[in-house]
């Protein structure tokens, strides 16, 4: 369908590890519409994480199709999947992942910065993203002078600056405090109402009942999909 | 293209990151850059001193002492004696006016030299006058050389070597004083200015006692030589003179000019080409002995360079993540390699020329090991050669590391501590 962000079909991810072969997927299929807020939710080893890496273009099914965003993802050289990462995907992870060097609003602009955006128009973007996730005042600090909620704000507002088709978190809220993980789910929340597709890969049940539809994982499959129990 | 501004960013984003050991590697490329710049140096110094010593003897000179034939000639045997005498200098420098020198030497050998109550015995040599600038025989201030009047006049006057007059003299100046050379006496007309002389027959020139071969002939009654000197104009013109000289004696004497046995000769040019593959042989294991010094340092570079590649695997993962391309993540690292190289390369120099500097300012005829082994002496040859070195060290030690960051797998590093 024309307005899918993501389809994949008959994907498997096999890692050889030279003694033993591990089949993390063994044949997910499923599409997700623009504007979808998924919660992808599983026990550990059920294969969420590499269906994560999988999703973010971070790593390259065994087998299957992977379509995002119209464009085919199989069989693209690194630098190619680097672009795409960069336009497409909008990545929140558990432990933020934040440049410790660099200021908030440097790691916000970082994105741009590959992406070929112009250093001014960078400046006054990121400045604007971190006023928009209630940090306007932090623009100048360093992640290790921010907490736990600020941080995973700063890297929100990090995923958005290229306008990704989809926002990519990994377990968002793992590491945060409640009033924290609240907030997070709140600005998340916020983006699906504004139209965006938001895919979250969880074990926090609380997160996962604000999605519109949940996936529960099982062995490298999915067991069940709550928008084909809908349909 | 996007790449050269998103290196340079990254790139100076990742130079704000605390620099102490940075610092250390700095030092040992300093250190490596110091080590190799002074070996060269001194090298370079070392050539430089010993074409001095080398040329000090006299330049393009072939020396030949008369000995016997070894091969039959016109129906003679081998085994028969060469004998020249004074007379052939003129006989060979009238045949071949091209050799800017011909020199006869006739030797005393332990003579007596006495000087009021004291006696030296010494070498005195009876030679014609061009012997004084090809075997650079110069004069200290106050003295001066034998002249044709001299020869012609057969006049009593000696010229000393340096260390001879010294033995005589003491702290006296020799020149216009009285000697006596086996009990005649002689006029001292100069004392030889001090030089490192390398190639030696006979003796050392500081030694012996020079006087005009008409007076030593009439003195001792001898004229036949101890050995002929001949000057070519340039190095390559010695074998072919030597030929000819062959050949004009050789009809003289009546010898086969192929005999290289009726005159031995010591032809100086040949050794000292010798002597100069010698000095590059030297300066090329000193250059190697420097270069693996800088090499260490390098090393120590890469090695630094592989550590921060492990300490930021993960802010690594993280700039591919967000779409970093490999050469987006490379660059950086070359550049720091590269800035480390070059900082300490710049300050190696800086302690390597004023080391040398320093050097430079010790008075040498105060030091005889400054004398024998020369002072180091920096070219633009060792700077580049340095400098290329240099930025080929830096460039590997940041181009191994940088491509074992760009290898890295951001999926791997990304969701776990």
């Amino acid at each position: 369908m024309a307005d899918d962000i993501i389809s994949m079909d008959g994907i498997r991810k096999v890692y050889d590890t030279g003694k033993v072969k591990v089949e993390a997927l063994k044949g997910v299929s499923f599409t997700v519409r623009k504007g979808e807020f998924v919660a992808i939710v599983g026990p550990s080893g059920s294969g969420k994480s590499t269906l994560m890496n999988l999703l973010g273009c971070l790593d390259t099914p065994t087998s299957g199709t992977y379509t995002l965003g119209g464009e085919a993802v199989a069989g693209l050289s690194r630098d190619a999947l680097a672009d795409v990462r960069n336009r497409r995907v909008g990545f929140v992870f558990q432990n933020f992942n934040l440049l410790p060097q660099i200021s908030a609003q440097e790691n916000v602009e970082m994105p741009m910065l590959f992406g070929g955006v112009p250093p001014k128009v960078r400046r006054t973007r990121a400045a604007e993203l971190l006023s928009k996730v209630g940090l306007s005042d932090r623009l100048d600090h360093k992640p290790t002078e921010l907490s736990g909620g600020q941080m995973q704000r700063v890297a929100v507002a990090r995923a958005l600056a290229m306008t990704p088709d989809m926002l990519l978190a990994d377990e968002p809220t793992g590491n945060l405090d409640s009033t924290s993980g609240g907030d997070i789910m709140g600005l998340f929340t916020e983006l699906w109402n504004a139209g965006g597709t938001v895919l979250v890969i969880t074990h926090d049940a609380g997160l996962a009942r604000r999605a519109g539809r949940v996936i529960e994982m099982h062995d490298g499959r999915i067991l069940k999909d709550s928008a084909s129990e809908a349909a | 293209m996007r790449t050269p501004a998103v290196v340079l960013t990254l790139f100076v984003q990742s130079s704000r990151l605390a620099k102490k050991r940075a610092t250390l590697t700095i030092a040992a490329i300093a250190w490596g850059t110091v080590a190799i710049l002074l070996l060269l140096s001194f090298g370079e110094g070392l050539k430089r001193r010993m074409d001095l010593n080398r040329r000090s003897t006299g330049e393009n000179l072939a020396v030949m002492w008369p000995n016997e034939t070894s091969k039959p000639w016109k129906g003679m045997n081998p085994g028969r004696p060469i004998r020249l005498t004074t007379d052939d200098v003129a006989f060979v420098s009238e045949r071949m006016p091209e050799l800017p020198a011909v020199i006869g030497e006739v030797v005393s050998w332990r003579t007596a030299l006495t000087y009021g109550r004291k006696t030296v015995n010494g070498r005195v040599l009876g030679t014609n006058v061009v012997y004084g600038e090809a075997r650079k025989h110069y004069p200290m201030a106050g003295g001066r050389w034998l002249t044709e009047a001299d020869e012609s006049e057969k006049r009593r006057v000696i010229f000393l070597g340096d260390e001879m007059a010294k033995d005589i003299f003491g702290i006296e100046d020799p020149v216009g004083k009285a000697l006596l050379v086996n009990n005649s006496p002689f006029t001292v007309i100069g004392v030889m200015r001090h030089k490192t002389q390398m190639g030696v027959y006979g003796g050392p020139d500081q030694n012996h006692a020079v006087i005009p071969w008409t007076t030593f002939k009439a003195l001792f009654g001898r004229d036949r030589l101890n050995v002929l000197v001949i000057q070519s104009r340039k190095p390559e013109e010695m074998a072919p003179a030597l030929r000819r000289l062959n050949e004009i004696l050789g009809a003289k004497y009546g010898y086969d000019p192929t005999d290289e046995r009726a005159l031995s000769t010591w032809n100086i040019v040949k050794t000292s080409r010798q002597g100069q593959n010698m000095i590059v042989g030297i300066q090329m294991f000193l250059g190697l002995i420097g270069a693996l010094t800088l090499l260490i340092g390098g090393v120590g570079v890469a090695n630094i360079m592989y550590a921060v590649v492990k300490e930021r695997t993960r802010e690594i993962g993280v700039k591919m993540a967000l779409g970093a391309r490999a050469r987006w993540i490379t660059w950086p690292f070359v550049l720091e390699g590269l800035l480390y190289t070059l900082v300490g390369g710049v300050a190696g120099m800086t302690i390597a020329t004023l080391i040398v500097t320093g050097l430079g300012l010790i008075p040498d005829d105060a030091n005889r090991v400054l004398a024998f082994l020369g002072r180091p002496t920096l070219s633009p040859a060792i700077a580049a050669g340095t400098a290329g070195i240099l930025g080929a060290i830096g460039l590997l030690a940041g181009y191994f590391p940088a491509r074992r960051a760009a290898a890295i797998d951001p999926a791997a590093t990304l969701r776990y501590e």
